[in-house]
Formats: structure tokens, sequence, C-alpha cells
């Protein structure tokens, strides 16, 4: 899986994304995270046609799906991305 | 930004033809405006317009955000009105934002966001082209894409004072749902502009009628109400600004010759130069044949011609000049005519003054005609007409060309017009032509009643149509209540 969150700067609102997204990712090795601030590549969020930060997009598996906010939604984000919650909950 | 001494800060032109008149220079320069208007206004015509003309006539970088149609659309709907947007991409003046919706740009919400990307991608577009011309169309559109109108309020106000700070002048529109009452949907876009424009396209009595209104320029003079507007094919939207060139009035104390010797000497030596006059009558009186008299007397003293019919075909034209004895073939081929033959039903009136306006800039004619307005009339509004009439009388008289506009009457029998009566405040110079009965024949009469600044001939005169134009006779004596249709014979009269 190919996630890319996009990101202003050093915003709460950033930093909380990529804490949220970290979280997601924990304990799965199939997640490759790329982070990219639009502040300083705005010709990237330009040609990915970003509005709103932060956004997650999962670029693979196909179709491309996108995830506007700072992820505090966290069963929501998983729900999109058809993540099962973590492993200690699927054995309870 | 800079300001005027008094304050009020400075305009930049738009350069859309008549906008700057009823702006009073321009958008004010270095602020953000909102064209506000119903679905089908021109509000994205408007937008590409500001940055298109910027482009063309000072070389001002552009930038576009679309959030309604894709870049893609917007280039190619643009092109009929002649604007090649990719070559100004291409040259680095002109940059899209394209953030229009599109089902993969969609997403779920999972927390609270800002449209901070957005306003980073603007600035790049802008440093990319040193941008002076911003649009950004629609606010309405970005709206739908996000449903929070809180985060909205915040992020559109965010969005403009970046463009304030920037110092770029800006145009945002925004779709109402009526042309009249609350200015946009939700509100928001009010708070965001000091500026607000308004375009609406409503239905009065049947017949679609386009203007623009400008309804606040915080601190900056401005025409108030509404004036018509047109968009025409190859130019974009043009606004006719009645009222500001109604000021401008020269007079000349040229004469020019109606083209039948007897009516010039009943007009105290011919019309003046710069005049416009209108010929009433019912139809068959005449009417076309002064028009024609009109052309021939122009033609003889090697004037340009341009004759605009609403009733009949070039061919019936020519024929019924033929059979007066007058030639436009040959005034056509020696350049000195113009016929424009087009039913009034073909477009708007709006539409009309403006080609009518344009052919005049070609041509360059030294006499126009009209015949007739009231085929104008029937095809739109009173207030549309008085408008139309005015723009033509205001346009010919600033370039110094002379005009002479027939008007049908309704009756036969003499009574008024409804077309002279309300144009009649604007024209110089009327003639009447009336159907007399008089001892069992139906005869032709005709009468000046009207002539500004001249005396004039006061009386009315039988005048007869042969194969060689118009007429004029003697001066009916001993009768009376010819105007009104009704005319009575003095006993005395030897004639009667």
């Amino acid at each position: 899986m190919l996630l890319k969150l996009y990101v202003s700067g050093e915003l709460p609102r950033s930093v909380t994304a990529i804490r949220r997204l970290r979280e997601i990712c924990a304990g799965r090795d199939d997640c490759d995270v790329e982070v990219i601030d639009v502040l300083a590549h705005p010709e990237v969020a330009e040609a990915a046609q970003i509005l709103a930060t932060p956004t997650l997009v999962r670029e693979i598996p196909l179709p491309p799906q996108r995830i506007l906010g700072d992820l505090s939604d966290i069963a929501m984000v998983r729900s999109v991305l058809n993540l099962s919650p973590p492993d200690t909950e699927v054995s309870r | 930004m800079s300001a005027s001494p008094n304050g009020a800060p400075a305009k930049l032109p738009t350069f859309l033809e008549g906008f700057d008149v009823i702006a009073d220079g321009g958008l004010p320069a270095g602020r953000v405006t909102l064209v506000s208007g119903t679905a089908g206004t021109g509000k994205t015509i408007f937008a590409v317009q500001f940055l298109v003309e910027g482009i063309r006539k000072s070389n001002e970088g552009a930038v576009f955000v679309t959030f309604e149609e894709s870049a893609q659309d917007i280039r190619q709907n643009m092109l009929s009105f002649g604007w090649d947007i990719q070559r100004w991409e291409d040259e680095g003046l002109w940059a899209f934002v394209d953030a229009a919706f599109a089902p993969d740009t969609a997403g779920t919400i999972a927390g609270s966001y800002d449209l901070s990307a957005l306003t980073a991608r603007i600035e790049h577009a802008m440093a990319k082209v040193n941008a002076k011309r911003v649009a950004l169309d629609s606010f309405s559109a970005v709206q739908g894409q996000f449903p929070d109108l809180g985060t909205m309020r915040a992020e559109l106000f965010r969005i403009t004072n970046t463009l304030k700070a920037l110092g770029v002048t800006a145009v945002v529109t925004s779709e109402r749902t009526h042309d009249y009452g609350e200015l946009t949907r939700s509100g928001i876009e009010e708070f965001v502009a000091d500026n607000v424009v308004i375009l609406r396209n409503v239905l009065d009595d049947e017949k679609r009628r386009r203007t623009v209104e400008i309804l606040k320029f915080r601190g900056a003079y401005h025409q108030r109400g509404e004036y018509p507007l047109a968009i025409i094919p190859d130019t974009g939207l043009v606004v006719v600004p009645l009222s500001a060139n109604e000021l401008r009035q020269r007079s000349t104390e040229i004469r020019i010759t109606s083209g039948v010797e007897e009516l010039d000497r009943m007009c105290g030596g011919g019309f003046f130069r710069d005049s416009v006059t209108l010929v009433s009558g019912a139809t068959g009186t005449g009417k076309t044949l002064l028009v024609t008299e009109f052309v021939k007397g122009g033609f003889e003293h090697g004037e340009k011609v341009l004759v605009f019919a609403f009733e009949e075909s070039r061919e019936q034209l020519t024929r019924n000049a033929r059979g007066w004895g007058v030639d436009f073939q040959k005034m056509e081929e020696a350049g000195q005519l113009r016929l424009r033959c087009q039913y009034p039903e073909m477009t708007g009136p709006e539409e009309h003054l403006v080609q009518m306006k344009a052919l005049v800039q070609e041509f360059k004619p030294d006499r126009v005609a009209i015949d007739s307005l009231s085929a104008v009339e029937r095809v739109t509004t009173p207030k549309s007409f008085r408008e139309f009439v005015l723009g033509v009388t205001t346009f010919l008289r600033d370039h110094d060309i002379a005009g002479l506009f027939t008007a049908t009457t309704p009756q036969l029998l003499g009574g008024s017009s409804i077309t002279a009566t309300h144009v009649s405040t604007v024209t110089d110079t009327i003639v009447l032509l009336r159907y007399l009965e008089r001892q069992g024949e139906v005869q032709r009469g005709i009468t000046v009643l009207k002539m500004r600044g001249s005396m004039h001939d006061k009386s009315i005169r039988e005048f007869k149509i042969d194969g060689s134009g118009m007429h004029i006779g003697e001066p009916l004596v001993g009768i009376t209540g010819v105007l009104s249709g009704s005319p009575i014979y003095r006993a005395s009269d030897p004639g009667a």
C-alpha cells in the first residue's frame, strides 16, 4: 500500500495527521508512507490537485482514495483504507 | 496599494468595453471584487475576459483559479471569443490553478482541515507568471466541495486576505439563485469582498435582457443602476453605458441634403450634419422612399452611407430603389453604400447596437439610416428599446454622422406612433408622412413637425411619388386636422 500525506508546514493539524498515520500503520509492513509539505512543494500539490490539508491519498492499490482532515477519526480512516484494527483487537 | 490623493482606492482598468465607463475607471486596484449572478449570466466570461484584456492591453500576468469547469473546458470554451489561452500559458502570461471538482479528487472527511494547499498553489501560480490579475471561479463551487460552512468562511476570508496582501486585483465569482434578492447562496462571499458587481439575465415581458450593475465599490465612485450588457462572439462582454455618454452633445451648423430639394427648403437648408431625423408615417406613406432619397443625396455628394434594414431584404430594397430611379448596386460597387439587412428577431437590441457600432467603426459612413425602428421595438421591451435608440443616437452624434430613422404609425390616417413618442425627445428633427383623403382621393402629405436649432416650414405639403422619386408640391391650404387623422376642409377654399 502506497500512502501520500499532504500537509502544510508544521501546523498542529499537520503534526496530528502524521502522528495518527503512524498509529494506523504501526505493526504493518505493507505501509509505504510519503509525507509532502505543500508549502515547500506547491507544484506537487498542483499536479495532484490537492486543495485541503491535511489530505491523505491512497495511491496503491487502485482505485485511489482520498481522506481529508487531520485523521482524528481513526475508525473512518481504517474503513476507507480497508484496514482491520490492530491485531490485539482482532484476537479478542 | 496606491491610492488617489483623496484616499479613494486607485482603479485598474478592466478594458472590458463600456465597463470602465460605469466603473469610473475600472475595478478598485489591489482589492477583491465579487461578481455575482444567476446561472448563465456570463460570470465566467467576465472573469476570463478581465484576465485576457490585462494580458492584451498591458501584458499583465494572469492566474485563473477554476473550481467549476476544468482548465481544459475553459481553454476550449473561450476559443469562441477568439481567446487562445493555451498560447498565453506557453508564453508564461497565464497560469491555471485547476481545482475543479472531479470524482477522483473527492474525499472522505476524517478530521479538521484547511485550504492552505489551495493558497499555496495560487501563490505558486502567481509567482510563476508575475500575476497582476487573479480570477476565482466560483466560490459557490468550492463551497459545494466542502460542507463545513464555518471552515469555508474562515478559509475564503484567508484567501482573499492573501490576495490583498500580495497587491493583486482579483475577481471572484459566485452564483446566486435569483436575479434580485439575496446576493449569494450562503452569504459568505459578501463578507469577504468590499466590491460587488451583479450580472443579470432577466425575463422581462417574454424577452431576455442582460444587465450589469455595480452594487458597491467601497470608498470609490461608480455609476449607479443597471446597464444593458451584451455577449458578442469574438469580443466577449460589452456594456452599453447610456447615461454616461448621454451627457456629451455637440452641434454643428453644417447642413447636408436630405436628398429631396424641396424638403431641404422646408428644413431651412437641409438636415444638420450631426443630427438625427425621425421619419414617422403609416405603412406605404413613403418612409423607405425618404431613406432612398437620403442615400442618394449622400452618394451624390461623395459621402458614404450605411443602411440598416430590419424589414426588407436586400433584393426588395434594391428593386424599390430602382423603381424610384436610384441604383443601389452601383453605389455599393463604388464603395459608398453598404446595406445590412437583418431580421430584428435575430438577436437582442443590445447585440444589434454593438454590431451596428462595430460596422460603423469599420465602414466609417457619413450617413446612417435605420428602416425601421418599429421593427426593433417589436422584439424588445420599452426600456431596452429606449436604451437602444439613445445608444444609437448618441453614438452617431459623437461620430458626426447624420442619422435618419423611420418609424411606422399603427393607424393609416394620422395618429401618433408608439415609437415616435418614445424616441421623439432624442431625435433632432421629426418629419411626418400622412395619408390624406381629399376629394375622394387618397393623397400623401409631408410636414416637418420639429427641427431643433433651425427655422422650418410649418405647412403641410402634398407630395407625389413617381419613377424619379419624391416630389413635394404646394402647401395644403384650407385644411386642418391632418395630424389628428381627421382632416376638415373649409368650404371657402377654392381648391376644395
